[in-house]
């Protein structure tokens, strides 16, 4: 059992727990994942590591309210139990060396950008961070952004809040511009992380993307998370979850995330009809 | 009066046409009666044929003599000296190339029912018997067990019983390695693996869930946590995949992923929080028992039509015989010396056709089994909307890769020395199949209690 020591909302369907658990935060690096259990009948989920902590022995995760299992994840409180949380695993992201970089973060996805721009800048990187929502309700990590970052563009889809266009718009003008980078790091939905990737091959920049695919052990087991990396199969969980962008079969990956589409419908509508019921 | 019949006592079994509608046990285990009966088929051997091919060395005409007598818990007690896990060994060893096929009434009719007696036994016990086996004075040195599966349960059971304190370390959030997500609820019920894990933690073994060695911690931090030897039971945990197209659509799965989604997270329960994809027409690919699991799986889940398309014929299947029959009875379509080249899927990437050629056998390969050959123009396409491919496994690379001085042969399995199951590390062992690749639970058992015996000896040199 794993204590939630501190939850926050970040918006409507955004939430950060900082969580007790010693042997993760021990080990964590950034851009590793873990995966939890809500109770003991659970479904296994992934979930990125955002932050951790190890003199307090912490890890905290950032995850939006998506299905069945991150609803019911966000009914626990301060001070409730999480009853399985295995971790840390994958490979660390490979952030070392790098004299300038554009991060992107894309919706939620943000959480795990800004761990990594964190620790770029850390390094003593020029970080160049573009974050993009749908629009300003559901931005989150503005302030933490702002802080550790050379330069920081907001977008969003409908333009209610920093400038309108899509994170590949932004991207593509400081390219134009002269701006030469290292690497791109991008995380969030395929769509968006696929785009970035077909703009950055146009422009031959190395290009990296984090995989956040459906998968149960997370160890290697399963193979319910491959993917095609360059016409090979990888597992997400022990090959990955950073690949190299301009070598993912995006399109194969988008039609894999929706294999149980229907189901976590249904399931959805379920949990939401059990907590009316609560309420 | 020994009962000289021919044939083995008949193990009462779920009619086909039910079980396939549930995901309770098939056989259904012997009556005081029928054990008795089957009993006094032994004949007692001076030489005892049977012990010599028995993995743990169990001494089976002992514990078969306490049948005869009705003494059941002493045929308990005798089984449980050298094993630990009867009631799981009475159910998936393959008692026909093992113990029972050295004995001497099998040369004329069927040899006594070993597999059956021991897994009388130890429900009986089980069921009757509610005293605790008391923990063991663990006096002696730390040792941890890297995970929870049969050579693991079987390593840490034997040194709790010297006194050493044993930790065992599992990555999934349940103990029991391939016995809860591999092997179905119907070939070998959970609850029989909560009672023998509670037997050990009873006996003081201490489990650890949720900890991935080699990631959450290594093997070089064990050591510094004050353990004194490590034994690696891991497994082969790595699915095979065939490399041929379209092996990625949606509603292609590993045998390890459909039969963890089934078994570990009970993902045939109607109101479970995992999904499987729900299947009419269901292709298996490979001979071996996980096949025979997920194909069998496959029809419990309401599949109409569960095919096992396997290269060679069925003579060279390597599930036990009994799972194929139970297979066949249950409706499953065998397509042998068959070979599939393809996966194809619709618009939407879900798959609904695979396609395969006939085979011929050629000459025997290094295997010794005969080796398929494709036949010209034989390619013939089969509609299905589900594919498991059960082609085997490797061991996971995750501790070699972080363990410094660990060696492992090509495959990548640990290498050890046979007699001990020490590793090329010192204070590491090994076992079951992580180090010989994918095989069975009492192969398993054997190299871990092997181990045990080495870890005793390695420790108590070092005071």
């Amino acid at each position: 059992m794993f204590k939630i020591i501190e939850k926050k909302v970040l918006n409507n369907t955004v939430s950060l727990m900082e969580i007790e658990a010693p042997i993760i935060a021990n080990k964590a690096k950034p851009g590793q994942f873990l995966i939890l259990r809500v109770d003991k009948d659970g479904e296994r989920i992934p979930l990125t590591i955002a932050d951790y902590n190890k003199e307090n022995g912490t890890v905290t995760i950032i995850f939006q309210i998506v299905g069945s299992t991150t609803k019911q994840l966000n009914c626990l409180n301060e001070n409730d139990y999480i009853n399985d949380l295995v971790g840390p695993l994958g490979k660390a992201s490979q952030l070392d060396n790098l004299n300038k970089v554009a991060v992107i973060g894309g919706g939620v996805g943000c959480a795990i950008a800004y761990p990594i721009a964190k620790y770029l800048n850390s390094q003593n990187t020029v970080v160049h961070s573009i974050i993009g929502f749908r629009n300003k309700e559901l931005v989150i990590l503005k302030n933490e952004f702002e802080k550790i970052s050379d330069k920081l563009i907001l977008m969003s889809d409908d333009g209610s809040i920093g400038n309108k266009g899509l994170v590949t718009t932004a991207l593509e003008r400081l390219i134009k511009s002269g701006e030469k980078y290292d690497k791109v790091i991008a995380i969030g939905p395929l769509v968006m992380m696929k785009s970035v990737s077909e703009l950055t091959k146009k422009h031959n920049i190395k290009t990296t993307i984090s995989m956040n695919p459906i998968m149960i052990d997370g160890t290697g087991m399963c193979g319910g998370c491959r993917l095609t990396v360059g016409g090979k199969t990888k597992f997400a969980c022990v090959d990955g979850p950073d690949f190299d962008g301009h070598l993912v079969n995006f399109d194969e990956a988008i039609y894999r995330s929706k294999m149980y589409k229907d189901f976590e419908k249904k399931s959805y509508e379920k949990t939401c009809n059990i907590f009316k019921g609560a309420n | 009066m020994p009962n000289m019949s021919l044939e083995k006592t008949k193990m009462p079994h779920q009619d086909p046409s039910t079980r396939i509608t549930n995901f309770s046990e098939v056989a259904l285990g012997y009556t005081e009666e029928q054990a008795i009966n089957e009993a006094n088929r032994c004949l007692n051997c001076k030489n005892k044929p049977c012990v010599s091919m028995c993995p743990v060395s169990i001494d089976i005409p002992n514990f078969i003599s306490k049948i005869k007598e009705k003494k059941f818990e002493e045929a308990y007690d005798i089984i449980s000296k050298s094993s630990s896990l009867p009631a799981v060994c009475g159910r998936v060893c393959p008692q026909e190339v093992q113990c029972e096929s050295k004995c001497v009434r099998g040369i004329k009719g069927e040899p006594v029912a070993i597999g059956n007696l021991e897994r009388f036994v130890a429900d009986w016990h089980n069921k009757n018997v509610k005293k605790q086996s008391k923990p063991k004075n663990s006096s002696k040195q730390k040792v941890a067990i890297v995970g929870s599966g049969p050579a693991g349960l079987a390593c840490a059971g034997d040194l709790a019983k010297k006194g050493y304190k044993v930790t065992i370390f599992e990555a999934l959030h349940i103990p029991g390695g391939v016995l809860v997500y591999g092997i179905p609820e119907f070939r070998l019920p959970k609850n029989i693996v909560e009672k023998e894990l509670q037997n050990l933690e009873n006996m003081g073994v201490e489990i650890k869930t949720n900890i991935v060695i080699g990631s959450s911690i290594t093997i070089d931090e064990l050591f510094s946590q004050n353990y004194k030897a490590i034994f690696i039971g891991s497994g082969a945990g790595l699915p095979r995949f065939m490399n041929i197209p379209g092996e990625n659509l949606n509603g292609v799965y590993s045998a390890n992923e459909f039969l963890t989604r089934i078994n570990l997270m009970k993902a045939y329960m109607p109101d479970s929080s995992t999904p499987i994809k729900k299947c009419k027409k269901v292709a298996i690919v490979g001979g071996g028992n996980v096949a025979m699991d997920a194909a069998r799986s496959a029809k419990r889940l309401g599949a109409e039509k569960v095919y096992v398309i396997y290269r060679r014929s069925e003579k060279e299947m390597p599930a036990r015989m009994e799972e194929i029959e139970h297979a066949k009875e249950e409706g499953i379509i065998f397509k042998t010396l068959c070979n599939p080249k393809e996966i194809q899927g619709d618009s939407n990437y879900f798959a609904n056709k695979i396609i395969c050629s006939e085979m011929m056998l050629g000459e025997p390969d290094q295997s010794g089994r005969r080796r398929p050959i494709q036949k010209e123009n034989s390619d013939f396409e089969i509609d299905i909307d589900c594919v498991v491919i059960s082609i085997g496994t490797s061991p996971n690379p995750l501790i070699k890769n972080n363990t410094p001085g660990l060696k492992t042969n090509d495959w990548g399995g640990l290498i050890v020395n046979e007699q001990t199951g020490l590793t090329s590390k010192e204070g590491v062992f090994a076992g079951g199949d992580v180090v010989t690749g994918s095989a069975t639970v009492i192969l398993a058992m054997g190299a871990g209690k092997k181990a045990s015996n080495a870890i005793d000896k390695y420790l108590s040199s070092l005071k």
